[in-house]
C-alpha cells in the first residue's frame, strides 16, 4: 500500500515536469506579453523594453525556464506580474473560495443524484424514472452559464431569496480564520457569518452542480439497475433478508463501485472547471482568476495555478484509486 | 401429508410489444418429508421458473403466477411478500447455479453466513460468528475461522458453493431447492458436492428439490422424478420405473443421448433432433411432436392428457414408446448406482 | 475534462463483448433498435427540424438579423422593447432588430461550430488515438512506450481545464468564430483520442482477435481490418454527444466574448451574453436563444444516448 503511494507520487514528478515543459512553451508562444495589460496602450516601445526587462522576459526562454525550475525545486512559484504577490499566497487567498463551492456543489449532487438514481432504478421504466432520466439529459444540456443567469434572475433579483453576488455581503465584518467563510463562522462562533456563506453558496453551488448531477443521477441509475439483476442480489433475497439488509448491503454497496470512481473525476474536475460560474456570480475564486490571469498573460500565475491543479488532480486520482481498492476487496492495490 | 403439494402451477411472462410466454404450464407434483425430487429437463423447459415460482423470487412486474403450492398448511403463491421473507431462507432455502456470481463480491464469506443467522434465528455478534465457522465446517470446508473473513474471490468454486450451501442450511429448512447446484463446477467437485447435499439431507431429514438436465445427477440421488418439457411435466416416476422404463419419447432421448462408456467403439451418440426452437405450442398438441421420432397424427390434434398408471407412472403422450424399445436402451443404463457420487472422495483444492 | 475520463472508458467498453446474433449485422440489429425507441425518434426529429431551418434559415428569417428596424420603439432606459406581435412573432430586441430572424440566422452558427468542432475533434483525436491503439497493438515493447507517451500526453491534456484550453486557443487567434471552433474542437481531441484507443484494446482482448491470431493472420492486418473498424461504435456515439457539447461549448465562449461580435452572424451563445444586461426588464432576450440551444443540444444527447443504448450488448434483447 505504502509502496503503491509512494510510486504513484514518484511518477508524478516526470508528468510536472513534461506539463511544465508544455505549458511554457504553450503560454509564450501566445501573442502579446503581460507588458499589454500593465501598461496604458500609449506607452513608448522604451517603457515596454523596461517593463519586459524588470519582469525578466528579456532572456532567452531556456534561461527564464531553467529560473522557473530552479525556484519551483524551492517550491516558489514566483510572484504574479499584475499583483506583485507570490503566487502561491494568490492561490491560498482564491482557493478556499473554489473549494467551497466545489465542495457545496458535490454535496449537491452526491446527496441528491444517488438516492434519485437509485429510485429511478428501483421504478424502472415508470412514471418517475422517465421524469428523472429527462431531468438529467436536460442537466447535461443546459449551458451552466444560462441556469446560473435564470437562478440569479428568478431566485435572488425577483423573489430576493438569496443574495446574487460574492460570497459573503460585503457590510459584515466577519473574521477570517481558514478562508473557509462557512467553516470560519462556525469556528469564530460567528454564525450570522456562517449563515450568510451559506446562502451566498446556495445558488452557484446549485449551477455547478448541475451536470455532476446528472451524470450522478444516470451512472448510479444504469448501476444499480445492473446489480439489481445480478445473481447475489437473488441470493440475498433467497435468504429472506429484510428489504433494507438487501438494499444497503447487496444492492448499494455494489452499485457505488462505479459511482464512486466517477465522484473523485468529477469533484477533480469542478476544482478547476467552476470558471464560468464564478465570473456569472463573481464569487472570486480560482477560475475567474485564472481566466483573467489569461487574458492579462500573467505567466507565473498561470503556469503556477495550472501546475497547482495538476498536482490535485493526480492526488484525488489516487485517493479515488485507494478507496477503490478499498471498497472493492477484488482490486488489490499493488 | 406432503411436505409440498404443487398444483397446476403456471407462471406466464408478458412483455410489451410481444406475445406473453408461458414458461410453466399447468405443473403440478409433491414433495413428501425428507424426499428428493428431481425436476429435469432442457435449459428453458421451466425447471428454474418453476422454482423461482416457488420461493417468490420471479420479478413482481410482468409476471403472472397462478395455481397452488401448498407448503405446511400454507399457500406459497398467495403469503404476503413479508412472510414469504420470513419463510425463505428459514422453512425453504434455495442453492443456485453459479456461485461465483451468487456470491456477493464485496462482502466477506462470514457476513454473508451470519446475517441469515440474525435474520432468522437472532444469533448476533460471536455467537453468530462461532455457529457460521460450525456451518462451513459441516460443509466441509477447512479452517472455517480463516474462511470467514475472506471474500468470495478468494475461494476455489467447488468452496464457494459449499459456502452458499451453508447459508442454505444455516436454518435447518423443510425444504431445499438446489438449481443445477453442480453445473458450473469441475467433474470431481461436482461429485463432492452432491455427496455433501445427500448427506445433509439425509442427517437433517430436509426435502430437496434437485433441478437439473444431467441424468447422471438424478440417478444417484433422486426418489421421485419429473422430466419437464416446454414449460410441462411429460413424465412423472420413481427413479427406478423411470431409468428402467421410460414411456414418454423425450425420456427415452434424453437417456439415449447420454454418452456411455460401455458403448462400442465407434458407435454413434443418437441426440435428439431439432431444439427447443422447434417447439409448437401445447395448445396445439405435443410441444416435443416435431423433435419426436414417434410423432403420429394423433399428437397434433390437441393438447396430450396426462395419463397415469396404476404403478403411479404418469406421463404425458399418445403414443409412448413400447416396453421392448425402452429397455433396449434404458437397459445399461439401469441406474449407475450405487452412485456417481462417490467415484472421487479426494480432498478438493482450497486456493 | 477530468470526469470525461471514466465515461469514455465505460463508453470504450461497449464493444468489448460483441454478441454474434444470427442472421444480420450489429449495425442493422442497432438501427432497428433505434426504431423502437422513442427517445432515438426524438431526437432525430429535434436535430433533423434543427439541420433544416439552419439550412432555410435564409429563407425562413423574414428579417435582416442586423436590419435595427423597430430601434424607435425601444428604450433601454426605460426597459421596454415591443414583445411578441404581428410581424415580429418573438418581439423585438434591445437594438430593435428581429427576435425571430435572429434566433433562425443563429441556427446556422451553432450548427456550423457543431459540426466543424466535431469534426476537427473527431480526426485529430481518432488519428492520435488510433495511431497510438495500432502501436500498441503491432509494434510490441517499442509500440508500447510510443503508446504510453502518447497517453500520457493525452491525459494531461484531458486534466487541463478545457475552457481554459479554449480561451488560450481565441488569445493565439483572435476573437472569431473560426476560433471558437477550433477552441472547441481541441478540447474534443483527447476525448476521441482516449475513446478510440480504448475502443481498440478491449477489442484486442476478444476472442476473434485470438481466433485470427491462432489462425496466422498477420497482426496488420487484423488491426486495420478487425479491430479498427469494429471499434468505432462507441466513436460514433460520442461524435453524436460532442455535437451537443461543442454547441453549448461554443455558446460558451461566446458568453466569455470570445466569438467576436458580428451582428450579420447572429450566433445564440453571444445573444445570450447580451441579454445580461436586460435580465431584469426582458427575460425572454435569455430565455429564446437559451431554449434553442438546450432543445438543439438535447436533440443530439437523446440520439447519442439512443445510439449508445443500441450498441450496448449488456442492454440487449
Amino acid at each position: 500500500m505504502v509502496r503503491y503511494i509512494v510510486r504513484r507520487l514518484l511518477q508524478l514528478i516526470p508528468t510536472l515536469f513534461g506539463l511544465s515543459l508544455l505549458l511554457f512553451a504553450w503560454l509564450h508562444s501566445l501573442p502579446g506579453g503581460p507588458e499589454a495589460a500593465l501598461l496604458d496602450v500609449r506607452a513608448t516601445a522604451d517603457t515596454r523594453a523596461q517593463v519586459r526587462r524588470s519582469l525578466g522576459l528579456d532572456e532567452p526562454l531556456w534561461i527564464q525556464y531553467g529560473r522557473f525550475m530552479k525556484r519551483l525545486a524551492q517550491l516558489d512559484l514566483g510572484d504574479s506580474f499584475s499583483t506583485g504577490t507570490p503566487v502561491v499566497e494568490e492561490f491560498g487567498r482564491r482557493f478556499p473560495a473554489t473549494v467551497e463551492l466545489t465542495v457545496a456543489a458535490m454535496i449537491l449532487a452526491i446527496g441528491l443524484g444517488i438516492p434519485l438514481g437509485y429510485l429511478a432504478a428501483r421504478r424502472h421504466g415508470r412514471l418517475l424514472d422517465i421524469l428523472t432520466v429527462s431531468g438529467s439529459l436536460l442537466g447535461i444540456c443546459i449551458p451552466i452559464f444560462f441556469l446560473g443567469f435564470l437562478l440569479k434572475a428568478l431566485l435572488a433579483v425577483k423573489l430576493g431569496w438569496f443574495p446574487s453576488l460574492g460570497r459573503q455581503t460585503p457590510g459584515l465584518d466577519a473574521t477570517r480564520v481558514t478562508g473557509f467563510y462557512v467553516l470560519d463562522g462556525v469556528l469564530t462562533r460567528e454564525f450570522d457569518a456562517s449563515w450568510d456563506a451559506l446562502k451566498h453558496l446556495v445558488l452557484p453551488g446549485i449551477a455547478l452542480a448541475s451536470i455532476p448531477f446528472a451524470i450522478i443521477v444516470r451512472m448510479t441509475r444504469a448501476s444499480v439497475l445492473e446489480v439489481l439483476g445480478e445473481d447475489y442480489v437473488r441470493t440475498a433475497e433467497a435468504k429472506g433478508l429484510r428489504e433494507s439488509t438487501v438494499r444497503r448491503r447487496h444492492v448499494l454497496r455494489n452499485a457505488m463501485l462505479p459511482v464512486a470512481t466517477s465522484i473523485g473525476l468529477l469533484t477533480g474536475g469542478l476544482l478547476s472547471g467552476a470558471v464560468l460560474t464564478e465570473t456569472v456570480f463573481a464569487f472570486g475564486g480560482i477560475g475567474s482568476f485564472l481566466a483573467e490571469a489569461i487574458s492579462n498573460r500573467d505567466y507565473p500565475v498561470l503556469m503556477g495555478f495550472i501546475m497547482i491543479i495538476a498536482v490535485l488532480y493526480v492526488l484525488i486520482n489516487l485517493a479515488v484509486d485507494l478507496s477503490y481498492s478499498l471498497l472493492d476487496p477484488r482490486v488489490r492495490v499493488r | 401429508m406432503a411436505l409440498l403439494e404443487v398444483e397446476d402451477l403456471a407462471v406466464t411472462f408478458h412483455r410489451r410489444g410481444t406475445e406473453p410466454v408461458r414458461a410453466v404450464d399447468g405443473v403440478s407434483f409433491t414433495v413428501a418429508e425428507g424426499q428428493v425430487v428431481g425436476l429435469v429437463g432442457e435449459s428453458g423447459c421451466g425447471k428454474s421458473v418453476t422454482s423461482l415460482a416457488l420461493m417468490g423470487l420471479l420479478a413482481k412486474r410482468g409476471v403472472t403466477v397462478t395455481g397452488s403450492a401448498r407448503f405446511e398448511e400454507a399457500d406459497l403463491l398467495q403469503m404476503s411478500p413479508s412472510s414469504m421473507r420470513d419463510m425463505r431462507g428459514a422453512r425453504m432455502a434455495m442453492i443456485f447455479q453459479d456461485p461465483l456470481s451468487s456470491l456477493n463480491p464485496v462482502v466477506p464469506i462470514g457476513l454473508q453466513v451470519t446475517e441469515v443467522l440474525q435474520r432468522h434465528r437472532e444469533l448476533r455478534g460471536d455467537k453468530a460468528r462461532a455457529e457460521a465457522a460450525d456451518l462451513l465446517d459441516r460443509v466441509g470446508i477447512p479452517d472455517p475461522t480463516r474462511r470467514l473473513k475472506e471474500y468470495p474471490h478468494q475461494l476455489s468454486g467447488g468452496m464457494r458453493q459449499r459456502a452458499l450451501i451453508a447459508m442454505a442450511v444455516a436454518c435447518r429448512p423443510r425444504l431445499l431447492i438446489a438449481d443445477e447446484p453442480t453445473t458450473a463446477l469441475d467433474v470431481t467437485i461436482q461429485a463432492q458436492i452432491l455427496e455433501l447435499l445427500k448427506d445433509l439431507v439425509a442427517e437433517e431429514g430436509t426435502a430437496l428439490i434437485m433441478i437439473t438436465h444431467d441424468l447422471g445427477v438424478v440417478a444417484g440421488l433422486c426418489d421421485e422424478i419429473n422430466v419437464m418439457y416446454a414449460g410441462r411435466v411429460v413424465e412423472a416416476a420413481s427413479r427406478r420405473p423411470l431409468f428402467a422404463r421410460p414411456v414418454h419419447p423425450y425420456s427415452v432421448g434424453l437417456l439415449a443421448s447420454i454418452p456411455r462408456l460401455d458403448a462400442p467403439r465407434g458407435e454413434k451418440l443418437t441426440p435428439i433432433p431439432g431444439s427447443v426452437r422447434d417447439n409448437i405450442a401445447w395448445a396445439d398438441g405435443c410441444a416435443f411432436a416435431p423433435r419426436c421420432t414417434h410423432a403420429v397424427e394423433a399428437c397434433v390434434e390437441g393438447p396430450p392428457e396426462l395419463t397415469r398408471t396404476y404403478t403411479g407412472h404418469a406421463y404425458r403422450c399418445v403414443n409412448p414408446v413400447s416396453r421392448e424399445e425402452a429397455e433396449a436402451v434404458a437397459a445399461p443404463a439401469v441406474l449407475p448406482t450405487p452412485s456417481l457420487t462417490e467415484a472421487t472422495p479426494s480432498e478438493e483444492e482450497s486456493s | 475534462m477530468s470526469a470525461k475520463t471514466d465515461r469514455i472508458d465505460r463508453l470504450a467498453e461497449l464493444t468489448a463483448a460483441r454478441a454474434d446474433e444470427g442472421g444480420h449485422g450489429l449495425w442493422y440489429e442497432a438501427f432497428k433498435r433505434l426504431r423502437r425507441n422513442p427517445m432515438a425518434i426524438a431526437g432525430a426529429v429535434i436535430v433533423l427540424v434543427f439541420v433544416l431551418i439552419a439550412i432555410l434559415a435564409r429563407v425562413l428569417a423574414p428579417y435582416e438579423p442586423d436590419a435595427q428596424t423597430w430601434l424607435g420603439e425601444t428604450s433601454t432606459a426605460t426597459m421596454t422593447f415591443p414583445g411578441a406581435r404581428a410581424g415580429n412573432l418573438l418581439g423585438v430586441d434591445h437594438l430593435g432588430r428581429d427576435m425571430l430572424s435572429r434566433l433562425l440566422i443563429g441556427s446556422q452558427q451553432s450548427l456550423l461550430v457543431g459540426v466543424v468542432a466535431t469534426v476537427l475533434g473527431f480526426s485529430a483525436g481518432a488519428l492520435l488515438g488510433g495511431v497510438s491503439g495500432a502501436c500498441l497493438g503491432l509494434f510490441g515493447t517499442a509500440g508500447r512506450r510510443v503508446d504510453a507517451v502518447l497517453m500520457r500526453f493525452n491525459d494531461m491534456a484531458l486534466a487541463v481545464p478545457s475552457l481554459l484550453l479554449a480561451v488560450s486557443v481565441a488569445t493565439l487567434l483572435g476573437q472569431s468564430l473560426i476560433t471558437v471552433m477550433i477552441a472547441v474542437g481541441v478540447t474534443q481531441v483527447p476525448v476521441f483520442a482516449r475513446l478510440l484507443r480504448g475502443s481498440m484494446l478491449a477489442q484486442s482482448h476478444s476472442d476473434y482477435v485470438m481466433a485470427s491470431t491462432a489462425l496466422g493472420v498477420r497482426k496488420s492486418r487484423i488491426v486495420l481490418n478487425h479491430i479498427l473498424p469494429n471499434s468505432l461504435g462507441p466513436v460514433l456515439v460520442q461524435v453524436t454527444l460532442s455535437l451537443a457539447t461543442a454547441i453549448i461549448e461554443a455558446a460558451g465562449l461566446s458568453f466569455l466574448g470570445l466569438g467576436g461580435v458580428d451582428a450579420a452572424h447572429p450566433e445564440w451563445g453571444f445573444m445570450l451574453a447580451e441579454s445580461q444586461q436586460y435580465l431584469s426588464g426582458a427575460l425572454r432576450f435569455a430565455v429564446y436563444p437559451a431554449t434553442a440551444i438546450i432543445v438543439t443540444a438535447l436533440g443530439f444527447t437523446l440520439l447519442g444516448e439512443a445510439l449508445r443504448e443500441a450498441l450496448d450488448p449488456k442492454l440487449r434483447k
